[in-house]
């Protein structure tokens, strides 16, 4: 097998421990000098600087949603329906159980969608046609447009207009499916690519077909990189709530969602909601729903690496 | 090997699915058990608008639901006008609003055959709240203008006219965006004109909180908002008196009540469907809205109906349900 990227075995790490010790002891390059050290040590302390500045966002955030929302942090937070009369006993059930039929829409239009075309894109399309290289322009694109635009296609399109599936849980995960379906393709796009072309050169050698060669080979070893995007984009349409507010996700429903009709809520929606009534009570609520929403993230996410590491292989 | 694989994930995959729907299952019978005993009534009702009417329809929606489990009432917020574009475009069976409905609105409600009728469920004095520091206790409507006009640059509250106090910080606005009806009513009365309003303000869109933070955290900082909002603040932000022609009024129940807290007393309404009041579900929690009227406004701190009112509302209603 071509070894492009060597993994770190044990030999590689022995071997960068050894020149590291050279270096140090100054056996190798000669005696380093001061200029080289302040430059070493600043570098450093830039670095750690970025690090520091991301942990602590997320600390704050994580240590103030605590200390407000402390007295709440029970288990009628998950379990309970809103309330706005019972404040202290109010809680996110209807939200949370939306937010994941939400996500569980998102996936099943997303992995499909999103694998599909980065297979044609890499595997298929002639990259000296104008049309492939104008797709590809515009997925980039589509990237970065803002989720609010999305939004208005969803209300549009979606939940009025053509589809007219009206104000329920599945035009949101429609909508949040075409807003995230970039990341994926782009991330699948790569995690494709990193396959070695001596793998699908080998298939088709043996007499694969180039489906056989993409189903058997390119997917499974690409998987790893694909979860990843699909990660990404889940982890951000978890978290969308303004093109939702849109597509009716609607902020006071006191009974479990369904997916094809009646109203539906979702956490980062009734969090917004509550962070803008004026009682203290509610106040509290939703500081204890951001930690919710962590705990709900963090959750998922795990589940997803573990079925990533599931998947890794090494060239 | 990579079948293996597969295997476990698929396997994973469906153990977690049915998890979720034993969950819900269960989740599901308490429900229906616990609140199907009283009302034979079944359905749902929809209801968009206003976030100062919402927390009333929704104190009303819970305590309705508590009496008829069959019936799911659900509250969106998606501001007066943007609930007047749903409710007109017959999307929704109820619109809260903090504002009657306005002409172009009746234009597209007609458009699409809506007929509506109007109720109102509470009144509000439209607060203009400031730092808790501020030495000025009174504004004329005349002064606000100056302020918020269209054509406005004031930059410092030594620049509005005749101000009774010696006060040089610099003005920070804060208001609601244009979809709320508070924005609305508050331009109209104000400026003259609805949606007529200096550009340069911080728009906070339809979160009150955050207008009430900014106020909090600017010694010349000034917003306009409901009456609620400043109720539960008090210890945050200073509500300012308000001269509209007939001496400084301070925004209170009474004087909202009986509006001599002018121009910026208003009442709180909602807009029924004709087509919902077809539906016995929805007549009976309109009606159940107006009998409990004071249990509700009660509930989240908004001010009642007067007598009057309230006599006017039971009228309406009766006549509704024939």
């Amino acid at each position: 097998m071509v070894t492009e990227k060597p993994p770190r075995t044990a030999r590689t790490r022995l071997a960068v421990a050894g020149a590291r010790a050279g270096v140090d002891a100054g056996r190798v390059f000669g005696p380093r000098g001061t200029a080289d050290r302040v430059s070493n040590a600043l570098f450093l302390a830039l670095l750690l600087l970025g690090l520091a500045v991301a942990i602590a966002g997320l600390a704050a955030l994580i240590i103030w949603a605590i200390l407000e929302g402390a007295p709440r942090l029970e288990p009628g937070l998950i379990t309970n329906p809103p309330s706005t009369l019972d404040r202290e006993n109010a809680g996110y059930r209807p939200a949370i159980l939306g937010s994941l039929y939400l996500i569980a829409g998102v996936i099943a239009i997303i992995v499909p969608l999103g694998v599909g075309a980065a297979v044609y894109l890499e595997e298929y399309a002639d990259q000296t046609r104008w049309y492939n290289r104008l797709f590809e322009l515009n997925i980039q694109n589509l990237a970065g447009v803002p989720s609010i635009v999305f939004g208005i296609l969803g209300l549009a399109f979606i939940a009025r207009g053509p589809l007219s599936l009206g104000f329920v849980a599945v035009a949101g995960s429609i909508t949040v499916a075409l807003l995230v379906l970039p990341t994926v393709v782009l991330a699948a796009r790569e995690a494709i690519r990193a396959v070695p072309p001596s793998i699908r050169e080998g298939s088709l050698a043996l007499g694969a077909t180039q489906w056989q060669t993409v189903w058997r080979q390119v997917l499974p070893g690409a998987m790893s990189g694909i979860l990843t995007g699909v990660i990404l984009a889940v982890a951000r349409a978890i978290g969308e709530a303004a093109p939702l507010l849109l597509v009716g996700a609607i902020t006071f429903v006191v009974v479990d969602p369904r997916y094809f009709e009646g109203s539906y809520t979702t956490l980062p929606v009734q969090i917004y909601d509550w962070a803008t009534r004026p009682q203290e009570d509610f106040q509290v609520l939703a500081a204890a729903g951001v930690l919710v929403m962590l705990a709900l993230v963090l959750v998922m996410n795990s589940f997803a690496i573990w079925l990533r590491n599931r998947f890794e292989q090494r060239w | 090997m990579v079948s293996n694989r597969w295997l476990s994930v698929v396997s994973a995959g469906v153990l977690a699915l049915g998890l979720a729907a034993c969950g819900s299952d269960d989740d599901n019978n308490p429900d229906d058990g616990a609140n199907g005993d009283g009302g034979s009534l079944s359905g749902s009702v929809l209801i968009d608008g206003s976030s100062t009417v919402a927390p009333l329809s929704e104190a009303a929606a819970e305590l309705f639901m508590g009496e008829n489990g069959g019936v799911q009432v659900d509250v969106a917020t998606s501001g007066t006008g943007g609930g007047f574009e749903k409710f007109c475009n017959g999307e929704t069976d109820i619109s809260d609003a903090s504002r009657p409905i306005g002409d172009d609105e009746i234009a597209i409600c007609e458009a699409n055959s809506v007929a509506y009728e109007q109720l109102t469920v509470a009144n509000d004095a439209l607060s203009v709240v400031v730092h808790p520091d501020n030495p000025v206790d009174c504004l004329t409507v005349e002064q606000l203008t100056a302020m918020w006009g269209p054509d406005s640059t004031l930059a410092s509250w030594s620049d509005v006219p005749d101000l009774e106090a010696d006060f040089g910080e610099p003005l920070e606005l804060y208001g609601p965006g244009p979809d709320s009806g508070t924005f609305d009513y508050f331009t109209e009365a104000v400026n003259g004109e609805e949606g007529a309003i200096r550009t340069d303000y911080n728009n906070i869109g339809e979160n009150d909180e955050s207008g009430i933070v900014g106020v909090e955290g600017s010694p010349g900082g000034l917003f306009f908002v409901g009456y609620t909002y400043f109720a539960e603040n008090q210890d945050r932000v200073k509500a300012l008196q308000i001269d509209g022609g007939g001496g400084c009024v301070a925004p209170t129940e009474e004087t909202a009540q009986d509006g001599s807290y002018a121009p910026l007393s208003r009442g709180l309404f909602i807009y029924v469907s004709s087509s919902a009041l077809s539906k016995p579900e929805a007549l009976a929690f309109v009606q159940f809205y107006i009998e409990n009227n004071d249990a509700i406004s009660g509930a989240v701190g908004a001010i009642a109906m007067t007598q009057e009112q309230k006599d006017e509302a039971t009228t309406q209603v009766d006549t509704l349900v024939g």
